[in-house]
């Protein structure tokens, strides 16, 4: 199965439908490893619908159907074969809304690697402070691990969700819209974050914040009712857009 | 100022439907208190049934009354949870489901008697359990299944979406997820339908009519294959057969208020439950 592709994930010919509705039309996008792509666009036009393929995510809707190819490393990740749980554990998610499990800060970091059936004491706590670490919370939490993580506030909690995430050992990162619930200073924070894990991951962030998209990622892609309009450098995408479309959304003239 | 005084009158009809409700509940309580209260003793509590029930105790009919509800929750509460689980969790959404969840919901409609009749066939001839504990638990179990999965479904539903797709996207599996995040969190509202159950088989008299009550027992209910005596069906034996009407309607009355104080132990134990695990998980 595996072909000579060098781009840490690669989607190929993608369609998408719900029951009978079309959400995506051929798609190909290819992803360089320790970078970020964002993927822009209004409302429904099927960035959501992208990232969620990404790590079999789609599964969970009914009706949901897919064509086309995925690779993580040059493997398919949508042949059937293959666990869903075991691609999930390689490309995390963090969701638009912060949802942190009701359990305690700890729990919520060690949940990934239970269930994963790592069972040594030592290693799962190591890595709990290692993750909150990486995630840039371990100095806000660390005398109050055993506390319930529904305290914590919103920016605390998607930046528990990334530790959480972080945990399970992952390569690829999507975001959902992971600012669109956090204030402006949370959402510097978690910005600055994605920045500095880029030399460790490969991320993906679907975003409706163009100045955000500028800000973070390195690559752009343009989305509009279903279809990858433009792909490219995001300095290109926001400098000199070759499409039209994709100048009037960023110029701000629909969306 | 007219639409005040509409207002006034709304509130007003309001008040009454509310106080209305409340005296009949006060008097149900009340009476039951008032002619129950003289026949309490420790020796009612403690004692076997005397002088062809006229003296003596009720103690076999306290026994059979807990050793149903037990055995009927023992059986339909996992049934039930399980059986919710999948209708929420696994099967596929359409309308095969659909009517499945119609007939459960139906099935909370049949009269209690039906059941009653349905498990003399099943449990006590067919199975040949007899008169019979767990023909009566098995019965009052069946009675209760619809209410306990439609709680437990309501309870599952409640758990939001957003927990699951945080434990899948870990790469949990299906099932470690309900396990691990969706059914602690829909624990609370399971108990509530467990705990709404309890009052409904505790008090119910037709399905252990032929399924596992007798009048009158000289002792307890030695093993699960034995009849019993249950509260609810000796408040109907004492009203309806016997020599000493006077004396006999006193016992029921205190067989009443024993089934209502009952209920209410079981509930609020229940209810303590509940809110322990809430405070965990809220």
């Amino acid at each position: 199965m595996r072909e000579k592709i060098k781009a840490k994930m690669e989607a190929r010919d993608i369609n998408f439908y719900y029951g009978a509705v079309r959400a995506l039309k051929n798609i190909n996008m290819s992803i360089t490893g320790n970078t970020v792509t964002a993927i822009i666009g209004p409302s429904g036009c099927g960035k959501s619908t992208f990232i969620r393929l990404l790590n079999r995510m789609h599964e969970l809707v009914p009706g949901a159907r897919v064509e086309g190819r995925v690779y993580l490393d040059g493997k398919d990740i949508l042949d059937p074969a293959i666990d869903a749980a075991d691609v999930r554990r390689i490309v995390g998610m963090v969701f638009q809304k912060p949802n942190p499990f009701p359990k305690t800060i700890f729990e919520n970091i060690s949940y990934g690697l239970t269930v994963n059936n790592v069972r040594d004491k030592d290693y799962i706590e190591a890595k709990v402070v290692e993750s909150l670490k990486k995630a840039a919370l371990w100095d806000e939490v660390k005398d109050r691990l055993k506390d319930n993580a529904l305290r914590l506030s919103g920016g605390q909690q998607q930046r528990l969700c990334i530790a959480r995430c972080l945990a399970v050992g992952p390569e690829v990162l999507l975001f959902d819209e992971p600012c669109a619930s956090l204030d402006p200073i949370s959402t510097g924070k978690i910005e600055e974050l994605m920045l500095e894990l880029k030399k460790n991951y490969t991320i993906v962030i679907v975003t409706h914040n163009m100045q955000q998209a500028a800000r973070v990622s390195d690559t752009t892609g343009f989305f509009l009712l279903g279809e990858l309009i433009e792909f490219g450098k995001t300095q290109d995408i926001f400098t000199a857009p070759k499409n039209k479309q994709t100048e009037a959304y960023i110029t701000g003239r629909f969306g | 100022m007219k639409k005040h005084i509409s207002q006034r009158i709304g509130f007003g009809v309001l008040w009454l439907c509310m106080a209305a409700t409340l005296f009949f509940l006060g008097s149900i309580i009340y009476f039951i208190v008032v002619r129950g209260a003289g026949a309490l003793s420790w020796q009612f509590l403690t004692d076997v049934p005397r002088r062809s029930m006229t003296a003596g105790g009720v103690a076999p009919a306290i026994a059979g009354t807990l050793y149903l509800t037990m055995g009927a929750l023992a059986f339909a509460l996992p049934l039930g949870i399980a059986c919710a689980i999948y209708l929420n969790e696994y099967s596929p959404k359409g309308s095969v489901v659909n009517i499945i969840r119609m007939s459960i919901n139906n099935l909370a409609g049949v009269p209690s008697v039906v059941f009653g009749l349905f498990g003399l066939a099943l449990f006590v001839k067919f199975f040949k359990f007899g008169v019979s504990i767990l023909s009566g638990s098995l019965t009052l179990g069946i009675l209760v299944l619809p209410l306990i999965i439609s709680a437990a479904q309501e309870a599952l539903m409640a758990v939001p979406q957003s927990l699951r797709e945080a434990s899948l996207a870990l790469g949990a599996t299906h099932w470690q997820t309900i396990k691990r995040i969706v059914l602690p969190n829909a624990l609370p509202g399971i108990l509530t339908g467990a705990i709404l159950s309890i009052g409904r088989i505790a008090g119910e008299t037709a399905p252990i009519l032929f399924t596992a009550a007798t009048f009158y027992n000289r002792g307890f209910p030695k093993s699960i294959f034995d009849e019993a005596m249950a509260l609810p069906y000796h408040i109907y034996a004492l009203m309806t057969e016997g020599t000493h009407p006077d004396k006999q309607t006193a016992i029921a009355y205190g067989c009443a208020l024993i089934l209502l104080l009952l209920v209410l132990a079981i509930s609020a134990s229940a209810i303590i439950i509940r809110q322990r695990q809430r405070r965990y998980h809220a």
